[in-house]
């Protein structure tokens, strides 16, 4: 059996063992997605299917929420996701040009995931950090003032040491 | 919690903990163990202050020394110069020109404000019950329950003249009474927690900093409506805010304020937290409730309000997050004190987060009627070095921007209402005059585009044929006719969308046409940005009377479309210029200059050298 499997199974496993302990709750559709995410970085078809069937949902009924919410994924992500705030307030302070600094640093279009799977570039709506602005977010840790090349890099650096 | 002669207070809020304000901590437990005053000293971890600006924020009792800015360097002098030997560190504390502010209560910032939801907001331990309890917490739920009937809390509510703080500003009181009224064995209370505005981050900082508090408002709120389960629906964004509600129900729990007979009152009531998944239309109420049963957060036609079939079909309350931190504090001090605040038809205080180009950004509240002039420069210190006053965008997506001319207007949900802007859920954004008010009605058409759930046809496609107009003006393809387009569709979108999403969506256009007319036309006729921010409609200008032909410019041009020699000064080849503005950032003498207005049109060159033939 091929390493990639076996490490499936174990997360197959654990979803299994997740939609079981939350199975009972009242409409626990949304936060099923939400820990299955959590357990696989992005929701694929396959996961899809056997919450559908887990829940005795049609799977059209799963795929529709899974689209519709901005927070579940339906492609791999990178080890990292940089979430770069695009709310008024960073707007205002330089967001589109913390972007355009980010995908020339990493090579890639927001979006897009690093070939290395190190980072992916994402946006996301205001995160109420407004007066750090601009500000990101890798993971639970924020990031305000980033306002030039260095600062994002240092960043970018510290992250690249730790995986 | 034993006495002890110091208390530190250290700002946790969001903005001071990506200041770096939980290494601080570290490193004052660190040497306050070192020189043996653990026994002395406290060290407590507050949600927001309020000043986010001068992050990571402290402040010492019993003197009430406020100290901004501190960083883990400065930690060792103040341990052993303040808490040692009794003398404050002056270098730490806010200064204006010639006054330094020792304590918080000097603070211009602190001055003009009343804090009723913030109340312990910023001095107590978000995470202990203890705390809450000491201030006078669950004092009135107990009061409620204990001594007054559903009918006498809705009544004080009512006289209070409390509105809903999410944005709608419907009264309070009257959505209680007619929860109260519909029958049913079964009903609902939800918090919504859905903060989506951008620029807003009031809910979130009253969750994270105060969750005891708005669990007691929601448990009024359910007392006096009829219900018994709470729902507290709270962004994915806010994982802090998720957790400080769920240790907030455990303790409660514990102490016996949640559950079966709540003080012996034969009032029963129990709550649980649901995440929202990243979509702003669920801070609509019947999304919400959509999007709390596992669905697509579509909204759905009123009636029946949620307040006669909601969640399950049950009566259901939805009330914002800061509309319930109002409750307990109305309770205890009475509705006449509450409605002795603010103008005729707002009362109390509201709580707005202050960004963009101002002095003293961060989270204020301050009483209804207070002037946009007074928030902006009085409470928020005016703006940032250098930049001048342009305009006040409020209300996010759904709101519009005012002009210098409306500095005077109060703050209310009406007068806001017929100057084209809204109350919304109180972000401010001060902007100064770098912007372009048309790329910044574009850039909030482009969220609600976005977030638009799709179901209505108007807002679905009726916000995105506005995009493209906007667009294409934006990009120097704008044409006689697209204002009266825009007013139209606007209008259209707005009269015939089902939800508040689509109906308010077209705000922030038509407030920018109301107000600045002239910069559409701008684009529109003379093709030109003023401010220089539609990269279609400026150009990049060397000045030759600046220029001292160091050629910096020209090494760091990523096309090198720049040329010239030490004795002719630089020029820049306007067609191949991608206007990336790296000359003007390098240049040592500011020669490069922003000019409104696309550039004469040349011919494209084939290769950098056909410059010097």
């Amino acid at each position: 059996m091929a390493s990639s499997e076996i490490s499936d199974n174990i997360l197959y496993q654990k979803l299994q063992e997740m939609i079981a302990a939350k199975k009972d709750l009242r409409d626990p559709l949304i936060e099923i997605l939400r820990d299955a995410q959590e357990i696989f970085g992005y929701l694929p078809a396959a996961v899809q299917e056997l919450i559908a069937q887990e829940l005795n949902l049609p799977i059209s009924k799963v795929y529709g929420v899974v689209t519709f919410y901005n927070y579940f994924s339906q492609i791999p992500l990178g080890k990292y996701v940089i979430n770069v705030c695009t709310g008024t307030a960073c707007f205002v302070k330089g967001a589109p040009k913390l972007i355009q600094m980010l995908e020339d640093e990493l090579g890639i279009k927001a979006g897009e995931t690093s070939e290395d799977g190190l980072f992916t570039i994402s946006t996301v709506r205001c995160v109420g950090a407004c007066s750090l602005a601009p500000v990101l977010l890798i993971g639970e840790e924020t990031f305000g003032r980033i306002d030039s090349r260095a600062k994002l890099v240092e960043i970018l650096d510290k992250f690249r040491t730790l995986a | 919690m034993s006495l002890k002669r110091t208390d530190v207070l250290l700002c946790c809020g969001s903005g001071c903990v990506s200041a770096g304000s939980l290494k601080i901590k570290s490193k004052l437990i660190e040497v306050i163990e070192q020189h043996g005053l653990s026994s002395e000293i406290n060290i407590i971890e507050t949600g927001c202050m309020g000043p986010c600006d001068y992050g990571p924020v402290m402040l010492v009792y019993p003197e009430g020394i406020f100290y901004k800015k501190v960083q883990v360097k400065d930690v060792e002098e103040l341990v052993e110069e303040h808490f040692l030997k009794g003398r404050p560190v002056k270098r730490l504390m806010l200064k204006s020109e010639d006054t330094i502010f020792q304590t918080k209560k000097d603070i211009p910032f602190y001055k003009n404000q009343v804090k009723v939801a913030l109340e312990n907001c910023g001095y107590i331990d978000p995470e202990k019950i203890d705390e809450y309890i000491a201030m006078g917490g669950y004092e009135a739920l107990g009061r409620a329950v204990t001594e007054m009937n559903p009918e006498e809390v809705i009544d004080i509510i009512k006289k209070s003249g409390l509105r809903g703080r999410g944005g709608g500003g419907f009264p309070t009181g009257l959505k209680w009474e007619n929860v109260k009224n519909s029958e049913s064995d079964q009903k609902y209370v939800i918090c919504n927690g859905d903060e989506g505005d951008p620029g807003a981050f009031m809910d979130r900082s009253l969750l994270e900093g105060d969750p005891h508090k708005i669990l007691e408002g929601m448990m009024i709120a359910a007392y006096a409506t009829g219900a018994n389960y709470g729902f507290f629906y709270i962004r994915a964004e806010y994982p802090l805010a998720i957790k400080r509600i769920k240790n907030a129900l455990s303790q409660a729990k514990e102490y016996g304020l949640l559950g079966n007979d709540i003080l012996g009152s034969g009032f029963s009531f129990d709550a649980e937290v649901r995440t929202g998944a990243g979509a702003f239309v669920c801070g609509e109420e019947t999304a919400l409730i959509a999007s709390i049963k596992g669905e697509r957060g579509q909204p759905v036609s009123k009636p029946p309000y949620p307040s006669e079939s909601g969640v399950y079909q049950k009566p259901t309350l939805v009330n914002n997050v800061e509309t319930l931190g109002n409750i307990a504090t109305i309770i205890n001090k009475g509705a006449d004190w509450f409605a002795s605040m603010g103008t005729a038809t707002s009362k109390g205080t509201k709580v707005f987060a202050l960004t963009g180009d101002v002095k003293n950004t961060g989270l204020v509240e301050v009483p209804m009627g207070i002037t946009l002039h007074d928030l902006i420069f009085e409470v928020g210190g005016g703006m940032v070095a250098g930049k001048k006053f342009k305009a006040v965008q409020l209300g996010g997506p759904s709101g519009g921007c005012l002009t210098a001319d409306h500095l005077d207007t109060a703050i209310d949900y009406e007068s806001l209402r017929e100057k084209g802007a809204m109350m919304g859920s109180g972000g401010v954004i001060v902007m100064a005059d770098n912007n372009c008010m048309v790329n910044i009605a574009k850039f909030f058409l482009e969220f609600s585009l976005d977030e638009s759930c799709g179901k209505c046809t108007p807002c679905r496609v009726g916000l995105k044929e506005m995009y493209t107009i906007l667009e294409n003006i934006t990009a120097g393809k704008g044409r006689s006719g697209d204002i009266e387009k825009l007013e139209n569709l606007g209008k259209t979108i707005s009269g015939t969308s089902l939800c508040g999403l689509g109906q308010a969506a077209p705000n922030p256009v038509l407030s920018t046409i109301r107000y600045f007319r002239q910069e559409y036309e701008s684009h529109i006729e003379a093709k030109s940005c003023p401010t220089c921010v539609c990269l279609d409609l400026m150009h990049f200008d060397i000045d030759k009377d600046k220029c001292i032909g160091c050629s910096l410019c020209a090494q760091k041009c990523p096309v090198n479309c720049i040329s010239g020699s030490r004795e002719e000064k630089y020029t820049i080849h306007q067609a191949d210029c991608i206007k990336c503005g790296n000359c003007q950032e390098v240049c040592p003498v500011n020669a490069v200059d922003k000019i409104s207005g696309a550039a004469e049109k040349e011919e494209k060159l084939n290769s950098v050298a056909e410059l010097y033939q």
